[in-house]
């Protein structure tokens, strides 16, 4: 029965679920909030300007005000005077969102092992793809605002569902100095090896 | 918490009625990443403006006292990040002050040349993020347009477009090969078209004249107490270069202008900048032709410049210089004592204050920041003025956060 | 070291130890840079005849050096302002020590208004406190931030400052 219609109406109609269609609206209509903070912003902007075009991607335009996006895009180190800030515009965001961490400094702290640079911003927020790099070269926030879309596409929901199921920290968990020693004793290793201070 | 709006006490003791608080946060587009600044209005005339910083604050001094002098060139690249080449040169030139080293002729060519085309690629982000801030988008694109050139010629160089890390003490990670040179010349033979379609974009537009005339007005004496030099001061009418006034490099064998403006508004300070890019463009065009050949590092100071991997692997002789090169207590002697040196970065005067203990790590790594001092005079420049000026006035100031906060 | 630039600038020597002979001021030049070091309680009126006889209009930097760790010191910080005469181009370095627990220094602002933000960076990364300032707090961390974070005895990764923020997990936000 199914086919017969099919055969008659022709491509003029698609049978396709509600979630797949809102997704495939959402993915290929991404825009971006960037959150530029520093050299990343920089790359950011690159990607944007005429040679490596994002607006070919859907990220049309690149609006500042939060409640306008979908995508938040992490670009740089995030200072501990600067956190409270994301963390309150991630929260004006309305859903469906996802975020993108840029460059090694919002993934992991980067080159900036110091007093006051978040060591990844997954640390406190949840974090989608991310992307390696000090910078990232603009062909690689491309290939992430793809994978992006990949994403989407494959687990989206109309109502966003999808994301009440993440509901622990995705950070880095801290390191337990008793499992290492343990493991250590479970493989017969009696070595006496400074304690390891994780100054975390 | 720094998010509180009535944060500013300076400005709470001149509550009276009619004024309102503004916050421009630290997330805005125009605040060209992590400023923030409470403005106090009157209607839409700007009475006071605090500014409040420290967003992007990373410890970058922290990380110079245990990172040696290579290594730091690193960090240093990521403090002026639209120009990080020209940190590198500064970085390099105080340490290698401190040291008292010598560079070959094609070593100073070639960090000229590069101090130059940092020098377009700062004006020309800067000068085109002030005309997106006021609306013109078009100004933006061609501006970034030309800078994915110089890019190129960095990625060709050093192989990053940009964070090159490219210097080292004594010398470059790399020599520069044939098509590089060749990059160059096509650069400088195409950059004078794209500089004229940008120019006649924006420089007698009406609108652009008329949001950036008078507006953000520094007068000399401000300039000069304040601390501001750069193009900042030169286009309030201080007369002073590094690059002709102490020159270092290879400034003093090549013939430029320097750019000056008497207006002190943001007009005068595009103006500066629009017409240091055509000065530096001659620059590169003298010292491309005149490129010296030669080695990079230095023969008599035989601890620079890790050599060449085939030496390294294949003689005792190059495995020897470059053990001496890499491990920690091995490497040159440096004098136990405290050297200030400043280049003329495209942001003002950036110098490094390096105290040393005899390591090959700095002591105490000090940057002197041109942003800083030029975003404490903001408050000045906007007395009096209107809402969207603030946008235009720090647009033309050239704020980099991450020199600003280090 | 007798260069031009040694040359002009001990003038400067003569005329400021001229101006001032009360105070004891010790001239050194290291590679053509000259420096002089003054007694800490004495910066404000040598700052003040640098700026008015001495002719130097601007104040470029102003910072200070933790010496814990520095071997054959003798003092703890060490207050460095740097002085640039625009017209004639000559430098000039005056440098300051301090000990614990008097760690206050007349403020700058006075001779140049410039100083005004240097000296709250300097606050906050070494706790040096500059009495007549106009508007004194914290530049660059956040206001409840406790130590002075570029002093020796602070170490680099922190004390746990940076990670003391709640987490915001997905299914919350």
């Amino acid at each position: 029965m199914a086919a017969e219609v099919k055969k008659q109406l022709g491509d003029n109609i698609f049978l396709t679920t509600l979630d797949a269609a809102a997704s495939w609206a959402r993915a290929n209509s991404l825009w971006p909030m960037p959150f530029a903070t520093a050299c990343c912003g920089i790359e950011l902007m690159s990607t944007a300007a005429s040679r490596h075009d994002l607006s070919r991607f859907g990220s049309e335009v690149m609006r500042f005000s939060p409640r306008q996006c979908d995508l938040m895009i992490v670009a740089g180190r995030v200072a501990m005077k600067m956190l409270p800030v994301l963390q309150r515009i991630w929260m004006q965001m309305p859903e469906p969102k996802w975020c993108i961490s840029m460059g090694a400094c919002a993934c992991s702290g980067g080159v900036f092992d110091t007093y006051a640079v978040v060591q990844g911003i997954d640390r406190f927020m949840p974090v989608d793809i991310y992307i390696p790099g000090c910078p990232p070269r603009p062909e690689q926030l491309i290939k992430a605002i793809v994978e992006l879309q990949e994403k989407i596409k494959s687990g989206g929901t109309i109502n966003a569902r999808e994301f009440a199921l993440r509901d622990t920290a995705e950070g880095p968990t801290r390191f337990d100095e008793d499992e290492l020693i343990r493991i250590r004793e479970r493989n017969g290793l009696k070595l006496d090896l400074p304690k390891y201070d994780p100054v975390h | 918490m720094p998010l509180e709006l009535l944060d500013a006490p300076g400005l709470q003791e001149n509550q009276k009625e009619g004024l309102w608080t503004l916050n421009f946060g630290p997330q805005h587009p125009a605040t060209h990443t992590t400023l923030r600044l409470v403005l106090q209005l009157d209607g839409e005339i700007v009475i006071d403006a605090e500014p409040d910083i420290g967003f992007l604050h990373s410890g970058f001094e922290k990380l110079g006292e245990s990172l040696d002098f290579n290594q730091y060139v690193t960090i240093v690249d990521r403090m002026n990040y639209i120009s990080p080449l020209a940190n590198e040169i500064a970085w390099h030139h105080s340490v290698e002050a401190l040291m008292g080293i010598e560079l070959t002729p094609r070593c100073i060519y070639i960090r000229t040349i590069f101090a130059e085309l940092m020098r377009i690629h700062d004006h020309l982000l800067c000068t085109g993020t002030c005309v997106l801030d006021l609306g013109g988008a078009t100004a933006f694109m061609y501006a970034f347009n030309e800078r994915e050139y110089i890019y190129e010629i960095c990625e060709r160089a050093s192989g990053q477009r940009f964070h090159t890390s490219y210097t080292r003490v004594g010398g470059l990670l790399y020599d520069v090969t044939d098509d590089w040179i060749a990059m160059v010349r096509k650069f400088c033979k195409n950059f004078p078209k794209a500089y004229r379609d940008f120019a006649g974009l924006v420089m007698k537009n009406r609108i652009f004249i008329e949001r950036t005339q008078g507006v953000g007005v520094l007068c000399k004496e401000d300039a000069i107490a304040g601390g501001a030099t750069g193009p900042v001061a030169r286009a309030s009418g201080v007369t002073r270069d590094l690059r002709i006034d102490e020159p270092y490099l290879a400034y003093d064998d090549l013939d430029f202008d320097i750019c000056c403006a008497k207006g002190g508004d943001c007009y005068s300070r595009f103006q500066v900048r629009m017409m240091e890019m055509e000065q530096s463009l001659k620059i590169i065009e003298q010292a491309i032709e005149n490129l010296p050949s030669g080695p990079i590092y230095n023969e008599a100071y035989g601890k620079t410049g890790v050599p060449d991997k085939t030496e390294v692997y294949r003689s005792i002789e190059g495995l020897i210089h470059h053990f001496e090169n890499i491990m920690p207590n091995r490497q040159m002697d440096v004098p136990v004592e405290s050297f200030y040196a400043a280049t003329e970065s495209p942001n003002g005067e950036l110098g490094y204050y390096i105290v040393s203990d005899g390591n090959f790590k700095a002591y105490r790594a000090r940057t002197r920041p041109p942003s800083l001092l030029h975003f404490a005079l903001f408050p000045r420049m906007i007395r009096n003025c209107m809402l969207s000026d603030v946008v235009a006035v720090l647009g033309s100031i050239n704020i980099i956060a991450a020199e600003l906060d280090r | 070291m007798t260069s031009e630039s040694t040359t002009i600038v001990s003038d400067k020597q003569s005329l400021l130890q001229s101006v001032l002979p009360s105070i004891r001021q010790e001239w050194t030049a290291f590679q053509e840079q000259v420096r002089v070091v003054i007694p800490s309680k004495n910066v404000l009126e040598f700052l003040t005849a640098c700026r008015d006889v001495a002719g130097f209009d601007q104040l470029i930097d102003l910072t200070c050096v933790d010496l814990l760790e520095m071997p054959g010191a003798s003092n703890r910080f060490e207050v460095v302002y740097f002085l640039l005469s625009v017209d004639a181009g000559t430098r000039l370095i005056v440098k300051t020590y301090l000990n614990e627990p008097e760690l206050t220094l007349p403020s700058a602002t006075q001779v140049w208004f410039g100083a005004d933000w240097l000296e709250r960076e300097v606050y906050d990364m070494f706790g040096i406190i500059f009495s007549g300032h106009p508007n004194f707090k914290r530049l660059l961390l956040p206001d409840e931030f406790v130590s002075f974070p570029l002093r020796k005895d602070y170490p680099q990764q922190g004390r746990g400052e940076r990670h003391n923020f709640p987490v915001i997990t997905r299914s919350q936000s």
